[in-house]
Protein backbone atom coordinates (compact mmCIF):
# COMPACT_ATOMS: atom_id res chain seq x y z
CA UNK A 1 0.00 0.00 0.00
CA UNK A 2 1.20 3.46 -0.85
CA UNK A 3 2.45 5.42 2.11
CA UNK A 4 0.23 8.37 2.98
CA UNK A 5 2.06 11.67 3.44
CA UNK A 6 2.48 12.00 7.19
CA UNK A 7 0.67 14.50 9.32
CA UNK A 8 3.96 15.88 10.53
CA UNK A 9 5.09 16.76 7.01
CA UNK A 10 8.71 16.31 5.98
CA UNK A 11 9.85 15.69 9.56
CA UNK A 12 7.61 12.65 9.82
CA UNK A 13 10.16 9.99 9.00
CA UNK A 14 13.17 11.78 10.43
CA UNK A 15 14.94 9.71 13.04
CA UNK A 16 15.87 11.32 16.32
CA UNK A 17 18.53 10.54 18.87
CA UNK A 18 16.69 8.27 21.26
CA UNK A 19 19.59 7.70 23.61
CA UNK A 20 23.19 8.83 23.88
CA UNK A 21 26.06 6.68 22.57
CA UNK A 22 29.41 8.08 23.65
CA UNK A 23 29.10 10.03 26.87
CA UNK A 24 31.22 12.02 29.24
CA UNK A 25 30.51 12.13 32.95
CA UNK A 26 30.43 15.03 35.47
CA UNK A 27 31.72 18.56 34.93
CA UNK A 28 32.45 20.75 37.95
CA UNK A 29 32.66 24.53 37.98
CA UNK A 30 33.22 27.13 40.67
CA UNK A 31 33.90 30.82 41.12
CA UNK A 32 37.05 31.86 43.00
CA UNK A 33 38.91 35.09 43.76
CA UNK A 34 40.20 35.84 40.25
CA UNK A 35 37.66 34.10 38.03
CA UNK A 36 36.11 30.73 37.33
CA UNK A 37 37.57 27.21 37.43
CA UNK A 38 36.16 24.14 35.73
CA UNK A 39 37.17 20.48 36.02
CA UNK A 40 36.26 17.44 33.96
CA UNK A 41 37.87 14.07 33.33
CA UNK A 42 38.75 12.94 29.83
CA UNK A 43 36.72 9.74 29.60
CA UNK A 44 34.28 8.93 26.82
CA UNK A 45 32.06 5.96 27.63
CA UNK A 46 30.51 3.85 24.89
CA UNK A 47 27.54 2.68 26.91
CA UNK A 48 29.30 1.43 30.03
CA UNK A 49 32.55 0.66 28.22
CA UNK A 50 35.30 3.21 28.85
CA UNK A 51 35.99 3.51 25.12
CA UNK A 52 37.85 6.86 24.80
CA UNK A 53 40.39 8.23 27.26
CA UNK A 54 41.45 11.52 25.68
CA UNK A 55 38.31 13.62 25.22
CA UNK A 56 38.61 17.33 25.99
CA UNK A 57 35.28 18.26 27.53
CA UNK A 58 35.97 21.88 28.43
CA UNK A 59 36.53 24.36 25.59
CA UNK A 60 37.09 28.11 25.37
CA UNK A 61 34.39 30.16 23.60
CA UNK A 62 35.56 33.62 22.56
CA UNK A 63 37.71 35.65 24.96
CA UNK A 64 35.45 35.63 27.97
CA UNK A 65 33.89 32.17 28.28
CA UNK A 66 34.43 28.48 28.89
CA UNK A 67 31.94 25.74 28.07
CA UNK A 68 32.11 22.28 29.64
CA UNK A 69 29.91 19.35 28.70
CA UNK A 70 28.77 16.06 30.08
CA UNK A 71 26.56 13.72 28.09
CA UNK A 72 26.71 12.84 24.39
CA UNK A 73 30.14 13.78 23.04
CA UNK A 74 29.04 14.15 19.41
CA UNK A 75 26.26 16.54 20.43
CA UNK A 76 28.86 18.58 22.33
CA UNK A 77 30.96 18.69 19.17
CA UNK A 78 27.95 20.02 17.27
CA UNK A 79 27.31 22.63 19.97
CA UNK A 80 30.95 23.72 19.65
CA UNK A 81 30.43 24.15 15.91
CA UNK A 82 27.48 26.46 16.62
CA UNK A 83 29.48 28.42 19.19
CA UNK A 84 32.59 28.76 17.04
CA UNK A 85 30.46 30.09 14.18
CA UNK A 86 28.71 32.46 16.59
CA UNK A 87 32.04 33.81 17.84
CA UNK A 88 33.37 34.10 14.28
CA UNK A 89 30.41 36.26 13.21
CA UNK A 90 30.71 38.27 16.41
CA UNK A 91 34.38 38.96 15.69
CA UNK A 92 33.62 39.88 12.08
CA UNK A 93 31.80 43.00 13.30
CA UNK A 94 35.24 44.14 14.45
CA UNK A 95 33.77 46.67 16.90
CA UNK A 96 34.15 47.13 20.65
CA UNK A 97 31.29 44.77 21.43
CA UNK A 98 31.64 41.08 22.21
CA UNK A 99 29.58 38.19 23.52
CA UNK A 100 30.22 37.45 27.18
CA UNK A 101 29.48 34.34 29.25
CA UNK A 102 25.96 35.59 30.04
CA UNK A 103 25.12 35.88 26.34
CA UNK A 104 26.65 32.46 25.55
CA UNK A 105 24.68 30.87 28.39
CA UNK A 106 21.42 32.41 27.22
CA UNK A 107 22.10 31.41 23.61
CA UNK A 108 22.75 27.81 24.67
CA UNK A 109 19.56 27.81 26.73
CA UNK A 110 17.62 28.79 23.59
CA UNK A 111 19.35 26.12 21.49
CA UNK A 112 18.78 23.35 24.05
CA UNK A 113 15.14 24.23 24.67
CA UNK A 114 14.46 24.60 20.97
CA UNK A 115 15.84 21.14 20.29
CA UNK A 116 13.89 19.53 23.09
CA UNK A 117 10.74 21.09 21.59
CA UNK A 118 11.55 19.23 18.36
CA UNK A 119 11.71 16.05 20.43
CA UNK A 120 15.33 15.81 19.27
CA UNK A 121 17.34 17.05 22.24
CA UNK A 122 21.06 17.65 22.35
CA UNK A 123 21.90 15.06 25.03
CA UNK A 124 24.08 17.17 27.28
CA UNK A 125 24.36 19.03 30.54
CA UNK A 126 26.46 22.11 29.88
CA UNK A 127 28.37 24.37 32.23
CA UNK A 128 29.18 27.92 31.11
CA UNK A 129 31.73 29.95 33.03
CA UNK A 130 33.54 33.17 32.37
CA UNK A 131 34.65 36.64 33.34
CA UNK A 132 33.79 39.85 31.54
CA UNK A 133 34.30 43.45 32.68
CA UNK A 134 35.27 42.18 36.12
CA UNK A 135 32.08 40.17 36.55
CA UNK A 136 32.36 36.44 37.17
CA UNK A 137 29.68 34.24 35.68
CA UNK A 138 28.81 30.58 36.16
CA UNK A 139 25.71 28.85 34.87
CA UNK A 140 24.36 25.58 33.55
CA UNK A 141 21.86 24.26 31.01
CA UNK A 142 20.39 20.79 30.79
CA UNK A 143 19.24 18.87 27.73
CA UNK A 144 15.70 20.13 28.41
CA UNK A 145 16.73 23.77 28.55
CA UNK A 146 16.53 24.02 32.32
CA UNK A 147 19.03 26.69 33.30
CA UNK A 148 20.34 28.48 36.37
CA UNK A 149 23.31 30.42 37.70
CA UNK A 150 25.19 29.58 40.88
CA UNK A 151 28.53 30.11 42.62
CA UNK A 152 29.41 26.45 42.13
CA UNK A 153 27.91 23.96 39.74
CA UNK A 154 28.20 20.25 38.99
CA UNK A 155 26.51 18.11 36.36
CA UNK A 156 25.36 14.48 36.54
CA UNK A 157 26.83 12.41 39.36
CA UNK A 158 28.72 15.48 40.51
CA UNK A 159 25.41 17.04 41.45
CA UNK A 160 24.99 14.30 44.07
CA UNK A 161 28.58 13.72 45.15
CA UNK A 162 30.43 17.01 44.65
CA UNK A 163 27.82 19.67 45.42
CA UNK A 164 27.57 18.75 49.16
CA UNK A 165 31.35 19.14 49.47
CA UNK A 166 31.26 22.40 47.52
CA UNK A 167 28.43 23.75 49.67
CA UNK A 168 30.44 23.01 52.80
CA UNK A 169 33.85 24.26 51.67
CA UNK A 170 33.44 26.74 48.79
CA UNK A 171 33.65 30.49 49.06
CA UNK A 172 33.71 33.11 46.29
CA UNK A 173 36.92 34.74 47.48
CA UNK A 174 39.02 31.56 47.86
CA UNK A 175 42.50 31.56 46.33
CA UNK A 176 43.42 29.76 43.12
CA UNK A 177 45.39 27.11 45.05
CA UNK A 178 42.53 26.43 47.48
CA UNK A 179 40.03 26.29 44.62
CA UNK A 180 42.14 23.75 42.71
CA UNK A 181 42.53 21.65 45.88
CA UNK A 182 38.77 21.71 46.42
CA UNK A 183 38.08 20.66 42.83
CA UNK A 184 40.61 17.83 43.10
CA UNK A 185 38.97 16.66 46.32
CA UNK A 186 35.61 16.53 44.52
CA UNK A 187 37.08 14.82 41.47
CA UNK A 188 38.67 12.19 43.71
CA UNK A 189 35.33 11.39 45.35
CA UNK A 190 33.79 11.11 41.89
CA UNK A 191 36.63 8.86 40.77
CA UNK A 192 36.01 6.54 43.72
CA UNK A 193 32.22 6.38 43.46
CA UNK A 194 31.29 7.12 39.81
CA UNK A 195 32.04 4.10 37.66
CA UNK A 196 32.29 6.20 34.45
CA UNK A 197 34.90 8.54 35.89
CA UNK A 198 38.53 8.01 34.88
CA UNK A 199 41.75 9.13 36.52
CA UNK A 200 42.79 11.61 33.85
CA UNK A 201 41.48 15.13 34.15
CA UNK A 202 41.98 18.72 33.11
CA UNK A 203 41.35 21.86 35.10
CA UNK A 204 40.46 24.98 33.13
CA UNK A 205 40.92 28.48 34.45
CA UNK A 206 39.36 31.68 33.13
CA UNK A 207 40.20 35.12 34.46
CA UNK A 208 40.14 38.67 33.09
CA UNK A 209 43.52 37.80 31.49
CA UNK A 210 42.14 34.87 29.49
CA UNK A 211 41.82 31.11 29.39
CA UNK A 212 44.30 28.42 30.45
CA UNK A 213 43.47 24.74 30.20
CA UNK A 214 45.85 22.45 32.09
CA UNK A 215 47.62 19.43 30.64
CA UNK A 216 45.88 16.17 31.53
CA UNK A 217 46.99 14.71 34.86
CA UNK A 218 46.06 12.06 37.43
CA UNK A 219 45.10 12.19 41.08
CA UNK A 220 46.82 10.13 43.74
CA UNK A 221 44.45 7.41 44.89
CA UNK A 222 44.36 5.22 47.99
CA UNK A 223 42.17 2.14 47.82
CA UNK A 224 43.06 0.76 51.25
CA UNK A 225 40.21 2.59 53.00
CA UNK A 226 37.95 0.28 54.97
CA UNK A 227 34.97 1.51 53.00
CA UNK A 228 36.46 -0.12 49.91
CA UNK A 229 36.98 -3.53 51.56
CA UNK A 230 34.39 -6.24 50.91
CA UNK A 231 32.31 -4.03 48.60
CA UNK A 232 29.35 -6.42 48.52
CA UNK A 233 28.92 -6.51 52.28
CA UNK A 234 25.40 -5.42 53.11
CA UNK A 235 24.35 -5.55 49.48
CA UNK A 236 24.55 -9.20 48.65
CA UNK A 237 22.97 -10.43 45.44
CA UNK A 238 20.88 -13.56 45.06
CA UNK A 239 23.77 -15.37 43.42
CA UNK B 1 9.88 68.64 -23.46
CA UNK B 2 13.29 67.79 -22.02
CA UNK B 3 12.26 65.61 -19.11
CA UNK B 4 14.89 63.70 -17.24
CA UNK B 5 15.19 60.31 -18.96
CA UNK B 6 17.03 58.65 -16.09
CA UNK B 7 14.76 59.10 -13.13
CA UNK B 8 11.85 56.79 -13.85
CA UNK B 9 13.13 53.94 -11.74
CA UNK B 10 15.61 53.49 -8.94
CA UNK B 11 17.94 51.12 -10.71
CA UNK B 12 18.73 53.23 -13.77
CA UNK B 13 22.02 55.10 -13.78
CA UNK B 14 22.34 58.52 -15.34
CA UNK B 15 25.39 58.92 -17.61
CA UNK B 16 26.85 61.16 -14.94
CA UNK B 17 26.79 58.23 -12.52
CA UNK B 18 23.81 59.28 -10.44
CA UNK B 19 20.70 57.50 -9.25
CA UNK B 20 18.03 60.17 -9.40
CA UNK B 21 15.31 58.27 -7.54
CA UNK B 22 17.66 57.80 -4.62
CA UNK B 23 18.50 61.48 -4.67
CA UNK B 24 14.80 62.35 -4.71
CA UNK B 25 14.32 60.17 -1.64
CA UNK B 26 17.11 62.10 0.05
CA UNK B 27 15.17 65.27 -0.79
CA UNK B 28 12.15 63.90 1.07
CA UNK B 29 14.25 63.97 4.24
CA UNK B 30 14.90 67.68 3.75
CA UNK B 31 11.17 68.37 3.41
CA UNK B 32 10.28 66.92 6.82
CA UNK B 33 10.37 69.06 9.93
CA UNK B 34 13.74 69.22 11.66
CA UNK B 35 15.22 66.64 14.01
CA UNK B 36 18.52 67.00 15.81
CA UNK B 37 20.74 64.84 17.95
CA UNK B 38 23.86 65.38 20.03
CA UNK B 39 25.90 63.34 22.46
CA UNK B 40 28.36 63.47 25.31
CA UNK B 41 30.43 60.55 26.54
CA UNK B 42 27.52 59.35 28.65
CA UNK B 43 24.31 60.71 27.15
CA UNK B 44 22.58 61.23 23.83
CA UNK B 45 19.78 63.73 23.33
CA UNK B 46 17.31 63.78 20.44
CA UNK B 47 14.99 66.67 19.70
CA UNK B 48 12.48 67.38 16.97
CA UNK B 49 10.16 70.11 15.76
CA UNK B 50 6.48 69.25 15.81
CA UNK B 51 4.46 70.52 12.88
CA UNK B 52 0.77 69.85 12.55
CA UNK B 53 -0.88 69.88 9.14
CA UNK B 54 -3.78 72.03 10.20
CA UNK B 55 -5.08 73.98 13.12
CA UNK B 56 -7.50 71.15 13.81
CA UNK B 57 -5.05 68.24 13.83
CA UNK B 58 -2.41 67.14 16.26
CA UNK B 59 1.21 66.80 15.14
CA UNK B 60 2.79 63.51 14.12
CA UNK B 61 5.14 61.68 16.45
CA UNK B 62 8.74 62.07 15.34
CA UNK B 63 10.69 60.40 18.13
CA UNK B 64 10.33 56.70 18.82
CA UNK B 65 11.64 54.48 21.57
CA UNK B 66 13.18 51.34 20.06
CA UNK B 67 14.41 49.62 23.20
CA UNK B 68 15.49 50.68 26.68
CA UNK B 69 18.88 51.71 25.31
CA UNK B 70 17.98 52.98 21.81
CA UNK B 71 15.68 55.61 20.33
CA UNK B 72 15.26 57.31 16.95
CA UNK B 73 14.22 60.70 15.65
CA UNK B 74 12.93 60.88 12.09
CA UNK B 75 12.57 63.44 9.31
CA UNK B 76 10.76 62.76 6.06
CA UNK B 77 7.88 60.39 5.43
CA UNK B 78 6.57 59.57 8.89
CA UNK B 79 4.88 56.43 7.61
CA UNK B 80 8.21 55.04 6.39
CA UNK B 81 9.77 56.04 9.67
CA UNK B 82 7.20 54.03 11.58
CA UNK B 83 7.81 50.97 9.44
CA UNK B 84 11.56 51.19 10.07
CA UNK B 85 11.00 51.76 13.79
CA UNK B 86 8.93 48.61 13.89
CA UNK B 87 11.78 46.73 12.19
CA UNK B 88 14.34 48.12 14.64
CA UNK B 89 12.15 47.18 17.59
CA UNK B 90 11.77 43.62 16.41
CA UNK B 91 15.52 43.27 15.82
CA UNK B 92 16.21 44.49 19.35
CA UNK B 93 13.66 42.25 20.99
CA UNK B 94 14.84 39.20 19.06
CA UNK B 95 18.40 39.88 20.14
CA UNK B 96 17.33 40.21 23.78
CA UNK B 97 15.42 36.96 23.50
CA UNK B 98 18.48 35.06 22.28
CA UNK B 99 21.22 36.71 24.33
CA UNK B 100 19.36 38.41 27.19
CA UNK B 101 21.43 41.54 26.57
CA UNK B 102 20.96 44.75 24.57
CA UNK B 103 21.87 44.86 20.89
CA UNK B 104 24.88 47.08 20.10
CA UNK B 105 23.76 50.35 18.49
CA UNK B 106 26.36 50.19 15.71
CA UNK B 107 25.23 46.71 14.70
CA UNK B 108 21.57 47.69 14.60
CA UNK B 109 22.43 50.66 12.42
CA UNK B 110 24.27 48.44 9.92
CA UNK B 111 21.24 46.16 9.67
CA UNK B 112 19.03 49.18 9.07
CA UNK B 113 21.38 50.56 6.44
CA UNK B 114 21.48 47.19 4.66
CA UNK B 115 17.69 47.16 4.59
CA UNK B 116 17.62 50.65 3.08
CA UNK B 117 20.31 49.76 0.54
CA UNK B 118 18.29 46.85 -0.87
CA UNK B 119 15.61 49.35 -1.89
CA UNK B 120 18.11 51.16 -4.09
CA UNK B 121 18.91 48.04 -6.08
CA UNK B 122 15.51 46.49 -6.82
CA UNK B 123 13.36 47.67 -9.73
CA UNK B 124 10.10 46.87 -7.95
CA UNK B 125 10.92 48.80 -4.81
CA UNK B 126 11.26 52.42 -3.80
CA UNK B 127 13.77 53.82 -1.32
CA UNK B 128 12.51 54.79 2.13
CA UNK B 129 11.77 58.52 2.20
CA UNK B 130 13.01 59.01 5.70
CA UNK B 131 16.17 59.93 7.53
CA UNK B 132 16.76 58.51 10.99
CA UNK B 133 18.89 59.79 13.82
CA UNK B 134 19.63 56.73 15.91
CA UNK B 135 20.69 57.42 19.50
CA UNK B 136 21.80 54.74 21.88
CA UNK B 137 24.09 53.44 24.56
CA UNK B 138 25.97 50.13 24.59
CA UNK B 139 29.14 48.62 26.08
CA UNK B 140 31.28 50.74 23.75
CA UNK B 141 29.64 53.97 24.95
CA UNK B 142 27.08 56.51 23.76
CA UNK B 143 26.42 56.75 20.03
CA UNK B 144 24.59 58.92 17.53
CA UNK B 145 24.11 57.71 13.97
CA UNK B 146 22.40 59.13 10.91
CA UNK B 147 20.81 56.69 8.48
CA UNK B 148 19.65 57.95 5.11
CA UNK B 149 17.50 56.56 2.26
CA UNK B 150 20.55 55.80 0.11
CA UNK B 151 21.65 53.10 2.56
CA UNK B 152 24.54 55.16 3.85
CA UNK B 153 25.07 55.70 7.55
CA UNK B 154 27.41 57.96 9.52
CA UNK B 155 28.34 58.36 13.14
CA UNK B 156 28.16 61.88 14.56
CA UNK B 157 28.96 63.87 17.66
CA UNK B 158 25.98 66.07 16.76
CA UNK B 159 23.76 66.33 13.70
CA UNK B 160 20.59 67.89 12.37
CA UNK B 161 18.26 66.76 9.57
CA UNK B 162 15.05 68.05 8.03
CA UNK B 163 13.83 71.44 6.89
CA UNK B 164 15.96 74.42 7.87
CA UNK B 165 18.33 72.07 9.64
CA UNK B 166 21.30 74.04 8.25
CA UNK B 167 20.97 76.71 10.91
CA UNK B 168 20.86 74.06 13.63
CA UNK B 169 23.92 72.41 12.08
CA UNK B 170 25.75 75.74 12.13
CA UNK B 171 24.96 76.10 15.82
CA UNK B 172 26.08 72.55 16.57
CA UNK B 173 29.27 72.93 14.52
CA UNK B 174 30.15 75.99 16.55
CA UNK B 175 29.71 74.21 19.86
CA UNK B 176 30.24 70.47 19.34
CA UNK B 177 33.76 70.37 20.78
CA UNK B 178 32.41 70.95 24.28
CA UNK B 179 29.63 68.36 24.02
CA UNK B 180 31.87 65.42 24.90
CA UNK B 181 32.09 66.49 28.54
CA UNK B 182 28.70 68.17 28.79
CA UNK B 183 26.27 67.23 31.52
CA UNK B 184 22.95 65.73 30.56
CA UNK B 185 21.08 68.95 31.29
CA UNK B 186 23.52 71.01 29.22
CA UNK B 187 23.00 68.67 26.29
CA UNK B 188 19.25 69.22 26.54
CA UNK B 189 19.77 72.99 26.61
CA UNK B 190 21.99 72.82 23.53
CA UNK B 191 19.40 70.64 21.82
CA UNK B 192 16.72 73.22 22.50
CA UNK B 193 18.99 76.00 21.26
CA UNK B 194 19.61 74.07 18.04
CA UNK B 195 15.87 73.51 17.62
CA UNK B 196 15.28 77.20 18.19
CA UNK B 197 17.66 78.00 15.34
CA UNK B 198 15.48 76.03 12.91
CA UNK B 199 12.34 77.90 13.91
CA UNK B 200 13.59 81.15 12.37
CA UNK B 201 12.07 83.61 14.77
CA UNK B 202 9.06 81.55 15.73
CA UNK B 203 8.73 81.26 19.51
CA UNK B 204 10.10 78.07 21.04
CA UNK B 205 7.50 76.43 23.28
CA UNK B 206 7.22 72.98 24.77
CA UNK B 207 4.27 72.21 22.49
CA UNK B 208 6.31 72.78 19.34
CA UNK B 209 9.15 70.39 20.17
CA UNK B 210 9.84 66.90 21.51
CA UNK B 211 13.00 66.04 23.45
CA UNK B 212 14.27 62.57 24.39
CA UNK B 213 17.28 61.38 26.37
CA UNK B 214 19.22 58.16 26.78
CA UNK B 215 22.32 57.73 28.92
CA UNK B 216 24.18 55.87 31.62
CA UNK B 217 21.66 54.71 34.21
CA UNK B 218 18.90 56.42 32.25
CA UNK B 219 16.73 54.43 29.86
CA UNK B 220 15.59 56.10 26.66
CA UNK B 221 12.57 58.26 27.33
CA UNK B 222 10.76 61.24 25.91
CA UNK B 223 10.69 64.20 28.30
CA UNK B 224 7.26 65.40 29.34
CA UNK B 225 6.06 68.86 28.29
CA UNK B 226 6.37 70.33 31.76
CA UNK B 227 10.04 69.39 32.02
CA UNK B 228 10.77 70.80 28.56
CA UNK B 229 8.97 74.02 29.43
CA UNK B 230 11.18 74.40 32.50
CA UNK B 231 14.28 74.01 30.36
CA UNK B 232 12.97 76.55 27.85
CA UNK B 233 12.38 79.07 30.62
CA UNK B 234 15.98 78.61 31.76
CA UNK B 235 17.18 79.35 28.23
CA UNK B 236 15.13 82.52 28.12
CA UNK B 237 16.63 83.75 31.39
CA UNK B 238 20.09 83.11 29.95
CA UNK B 239 19.29 84.96 26.75
CA UNK B 240 17.83 88.02 28.43
CA UNK B 241 20.83 88.44 30.72
CA UNK B 242 23.55 90.88 29.62
CA UNK B 243 26.56 89.30 27.96
CA UNK B 244 29.12 89.96 30.72
CA UNK B 245 26.89 88.32 33.29
CA UNK B 246 26.31 85.25 31.21
CA UNK B 247 28.82 83.03 33.00
CA UNK B 248 27.32 83.75 36.40
CA UNK B 249 23.83 83.27 35.09
CA UNK B 250 24.76 79.95 33.59
CA UNK B 251 25.85 78.62 36.95
CA UNK B 252 22.72 79.92 38.62
CA UNK B 253 20.72 78.39 35.83
CA UNK B 254 22.32 75.04 36.42
CA UNK B 255 21.52 75.11 40.10
CA UNK B 256 17.97 76.00 39.32
CA UNK B 257 17.70 73.18 36.83
CA UNK B 258 19.04 70.79 39.45
CA UNK B 259 16.36 71.83 41.88
CA UNK B 260 13.60 71.85 39.32
CA UNK B 261 14.54 68.54 37.75
CA UNK B 262 15.37 66.71 40.98
CA UNK B 263 18.61 65.63 39.36
CA UNK B 264 22.12 66.38 40.53
CA UNK B 265 24.18 68.53 38.23
CA UNK B 266 27.33 66.63 39.18
CA UNK B 267 29.68 65.38 36.50
CA UNK B 268 28.14 62.12 35.25
CA UNK B 269 30.07 58.87 35.72
CA UNK B 270 32.30 57.98 32.75
CA UNK B 271 30.96 55.78 29.96
CA UNK B 272 32.38 52.25 29.71
CA UNK B 273 34.51 53.25 26.71
CA UNK B 274 36.09 56.12 28.62
CA UNK B 275 36.97 54.29 31.79
CA UNK B 276 40.27 53.11 30.35
CA UNK B 277 41.42 56.70 29.84
CA UNK B 278 41.05 57.74 33.44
Amino acid sequence: MERIEGLLGPEDNKSHTLSPYVTGTSVLGLKYKDGVLMAADMGGSYGSTLRYKNVERVKPVGKHSLVGASGEISDFQEIMRYLDELILYDNMWDDDNSLGPKEIHNYLTRVMYNRRNKFDPLWNSLVVGGVKNGKKYLGTVSMLGVHYEDDHIATGFGNHLARPILRAEHSNDMSYEDAVKLLEKCMLVLLYRDRSAINKLQISNITEEGVTISQPYSLKTFWGLSAFKDPTKGAQGSW
Amino acid sequence: MFRNQYDTDVTTWSPAGRLFQVEYAMEAVKQGSAAIGLRSKTHVVLASVNKSNSELSSHQKKIFKIDNHIGVAIAGLTADGRVLSKYLRSECINYSFTYESPLAVGRLVVQLADKAQVCTQRSWKRPYGVGLLVAGLDESGAHLYYNCPSGNYFEYQAFAIGSRSQSAKTYLERKFESFSNSSRDDLIKDALFAIKETLQGEKLTSSICTVAVVGLEEDFHILDQKTIQEFIELLEIREEAPVQEEAGQEEAGQEEAGAAMQEDAEVPPPAPMDIGDL
